[in-house]
């Protein structure tokens, strides 16, 4: 069976899969589906869905909620997937040398590391954007550093494994460079452990995201689901509306993601099924 | 020299005991209100922010109160007179007052807070007394005649509880007033004694058996309470916890849900003395903000209406100008800017404006002024200018705001009865200072409008004060220094049976001298 056939056997994967695909479908077509900016005042406030001409009502300001969705979508998934980069390019490289070269480096890299996991991640989110002040920037930023210290863990545990692999001690043998060793020869088995780490990266750092702007502390000038929750809240006996759709995008975008993720755990690490662990 | 007098103690009293002789006030009874945040301390002499006022207002007194026309109406003083020119100041105290540790009042009192107390620790009282105060004396132990310089329109307005409260000389004299002990126990002449304050839950006031005014106060006992969140604090007077939410205590948009409570009634009055009047402060200082045209474009750029009647729940009115309707001296026959996206994109082109970025320091008060703040970038994208919300904490927005770093920004302003004390500071050029966001932060500078503050503040006849007045605001409505967009009702909402509650252009700060629980 290859990679493919076992990814779609997971029936999981596939409808997330599907609901991955819808969303970068609605990102892209964002500015068809809704030109007008999200933020203009378009209707009654508080219009209820389906009521008016609106599908999911109208907020407190009379802003289509709709459009909030669909706009909110390109952000969430811009920061889902540029903050994960992000996290990736600090805590591969640093994984990859502390498992590589051991001794002091490593444990320089790991203590290092664990100060950074020793702080709730959400609270220093918190602190660093309060600091630099909300943008998109800042955001990013604030969940790339609270998101690559697990990443240099899994990269060190992997790069200590396969060290001692043969073939590595063949390439240090034959006098192959360091960096050639890490990067053609290391590093391309480590792909597959990377990969599904970052499905999941890419979700948390949504789930992330819509938390910081459900508190007030998203870009002001982005409309995003987070925020989109977080300023209907306080409505939500008289307009429900407001607060739930933006809330069950981000439940089925991260829902998707996990799946996904797990989906991709399977096609490429055949051995850790879960059918063939039973 | 001749002499105005006023015996308006003697009307007072009689137009109330005409009025409340249908309604037989009940004696007694228990109310809870709930202030936020909780205040940092209670001596109102020494701190003046609101929750202080609310509680110490019903503590200590000072000689004039005033009705919801900014009237003054006799409190420690019973009667006062005025000489012809406007500069003596006679006024006759209550007799039979005594502090809330027994100890007998006097004009001693009122002199040692009027010319040392206040003079050293009060921040509004001080200008006043420093610049306008030639004397302030002791004729006899129940008058004291205050002289000044020149004649000062506002100086009766200035004698409200917060702005100058009478303390008491045998607890203060000779020590240092912010240290003293005593400031932790309050001591007043007002109809309410402090008894406890359980930090983090509530402030505990009991009744004055010994106040000077007979009869008062109808109320045994108030109780202040703390409650950190909006929400709750409606929950509490939705369960009947609490009989009173002051004004700001709940979300504007929890307002007409809960005055549709049984029993539940709501009032915008009782804050004619603050009248806060919200504006976009502009820095002049920042390019394109200095130019007439693009302000006058952005003015007509903003639904105001819709900041209204949508984001503030239909509470409050449109200002026309630096001066609040509700303030003495208010001229409605000004230049007034309606929406018209049309005129404002003319003006902004006219300007020279090239669509740079300009940024808008978000107030962070709340989401209601988050809202506001979406609708105006809204307003004014759809005329082409660029306007980048930054969010910032009360720190931050504080700092920001008192060293001039920002292009736009909210700010609402007390009016304080009187264009003298609350207005001109917004406005004058001398007071482009650093250091507090109610100076003119803006930097607006305009010699004939200084001109026409300063002239007004003290020219003796209240006619020419409005000629003034009424000029200035012409001026500033053409110019337009800010961007006025509302005038702010902070509605008070209580059990409709607690009567009497707010009778005064300061409301409940001083209004439980005359409440009564039915």
């Amino acid at each position: 069976m290859n990679a493919f056939t076992r990814f779609a056997s997971n029936r999981g994967a596939i409808v997330g899969l599907g609901l991955l695909l819808l969303l970068v479908a609605v990102v892209l077509l964002a500015p068809l589906l809704y030109p007008q900016s999200p933020w203009r005042m378009v209707g009654r406030p508080m219009g209820a869905p389906l009521a008016g001409s609106f599908l999911l009502g109208t907020d407190t300001l009379g802003r289509d909620v709709a459009a909030g969705i669909v706009h909110g979508a390109r952000v969430s998934l811009l920061i889902g997937v540029v903050s994960t980069v992000v996290a990736l390019l600090i805590g591969v490289p640093l994984g990859a040398v502390a498992g590589y070269f051991g001794g002091l480096i490593d444990d320089l890299v790991m203590r290092f590391t664990e100060f950074f996991q020793t702080i709730p991640s959400f609270a220093l989110a918190i602190v660093v954007v309060a600091i630099l002040q909300p943008t998109l920037l800042s955001i990013v930023l604030a969940i790339a550093i609270v998101s690559w210290p697990p990443v240099t863990r899994l990269i060190r545990g992997e790069f200590l494994s396969l060290r001692s692999r043969e073939y590595v001690q063949a390439a240090i043998t034959v006098g192959q460079s360091t960096p050639r060793i890490i990067f053609t020869q290391i590093l391309p088995n480590t792909l597959a452990p990377i990969i599904v780490m970052a499905s999941l990266m890419v979700a948390t750092a949504i789930l992330l995201e819509s938390s910081l702007s459900f508190l007030g502390l998203g870009d002001p000038n982005l409309m995003t689901w987070g925020y989109m929750v977080g300023a209907g809240r306080s409505r939500i006996i008289d307009a429900w509306w407001i607060s739930f759709f933006p809330g069950v995008a981000i439940f089925l975008t991260v829902l998707a993601l996990n799946l996904v993720g797990e989906g991709i755990n399977d096609a490429l690490n055949p051995r850790l099924r879960k059918e063939d662990r039973k | 020299m001749i002499m105005r007098t006023y015996f308006v103690a003697g009307v007072a009293a009689l137009a109330f005991a005409l009025s409340s002789a249908a309604q037989a006030q009940v004696q007694g009874g228990s109310v809870s209100v709930v202030v936020t945040p909780e205040p940092p301390m209670l001596m109102q002499a020494l701190n003046q922010n609101g929750p202080t006022n609310m509680i110490a207002g019903n503590i200590y007194e000072s000689l004039l109160r005033f009705n919801e026309r900014l009237e003054p109406q006799p409190s420690l003083a019973q009667s006062w007179e005025v000489s012809e020119d406007g500069t003596v100041y006679t006024f006759k105290l209550q007799e039979n007052v005594t502090w809330h540790d027994g100890k007998p009042f006097s004009a001693d009192d009122v002199v040692f807070s009027l010319d040392v107390f206040l003079r050293e620790v009060h921040p509004r009282w001080r200008p006043i007394v420093n610049n306008q105060v030639k004397s302030i004396e002791k004729v006899d132990n129940n008058t004291v005649r205050l002289t000044l310089k020149q004649p000062f329109g506002p100086l009766l307005l200035a004698m409200e509880t917060a702005s100058a409260p009478i303390v008491p000389k045998h607890i203060y004299e000779g020590t240092a007033y912010a240290s003293n002990p005593m400031n932790n126990t309050p001591i007043g002449t007002g109809p309410f004694k402090f008894k406890e304050w359980n930090r983090g839950s509530y402030v505990h006031l009991v009744k004055n058996e010994d106040y000077w005014m007979d009869g008062r106060p109808y109320l045994d006992e108030i109780y202040w309470r703390f409650i950190p969140d909006a929400a709750a604090r409606a929950v509490a007077y939705e369960t009947g916890e609490v009989d009173v939410l002051s004004g700001g205590a709940v979300d504007i948009f929890d307002v007409p849900r809960l005055s549709q409570l049984e029993n539940s009634c709501v009032t915008s009055k009782g804050w004619e003395m603050f009248a806060p009047h919200a504006w976009i402060t502009i820095n002049h200082r920042n390019g394109i903000l200095g130019n007439q045209q693009f302000r006058q474009g952005l003015m007509h750029a903003i639904d105001r209406e819709f900041g209204r009647d949508v984001v503030w729940n239909g509470f409050g009115q449109l200002p026309t100008g630096p001066i609040s309707s509700k303030t003495r001296f208010y001229d409605a026959e000004v230049v007034t800017y309606d929406y018209d996206p049309e005129k404002a994109r003319e003006l902004i082109k006219a300007s020279g404006y090239t669509g740079e970025p300009l940024e808008f320091l978000a107030l962070p008060y709340g989401e209601t002024w988050t809202r506001w703040a979406e609708t105006i970038r809204q307003n004014f994208a759809d005329v082409g200018v660029n306007l980048q919300i930054v969010t910032t904490d009360v720190p931050g927005w504080t700092q920001r705001t008192s060293e001039w770093n920002f292009d736009m920004t909210f700010n609402f302003l007390y009016q304080l009865g009187d264009p003298a004390i609350g207005v001109a500071r917004s406005y004058i050029s001398s007071n482009i200072i650093k250091g507090s966001p109610f100076a003119n932060v803006g930097g607006y500078s305009n010699e004939k409008a200084d001109q026409l503050f300063a002239e007004a503040a003290i020219v003796p006849k209240e006619e020419e004060r409005q000629a003034l007045y009424t000029q200035v605001q012409k001026l500033l409505a053409e110019d337009l220094p800010v961007l006025w967009l509302l005038e702010m009702d902070y509605p008070t909402i209580h059990r409709c049976n607690v009567k009497n509650l707010v009778t005064t252009a300061i409301g409940i700060n001083d209004g439980f001298r005359d409440a009564w629980k039915e």
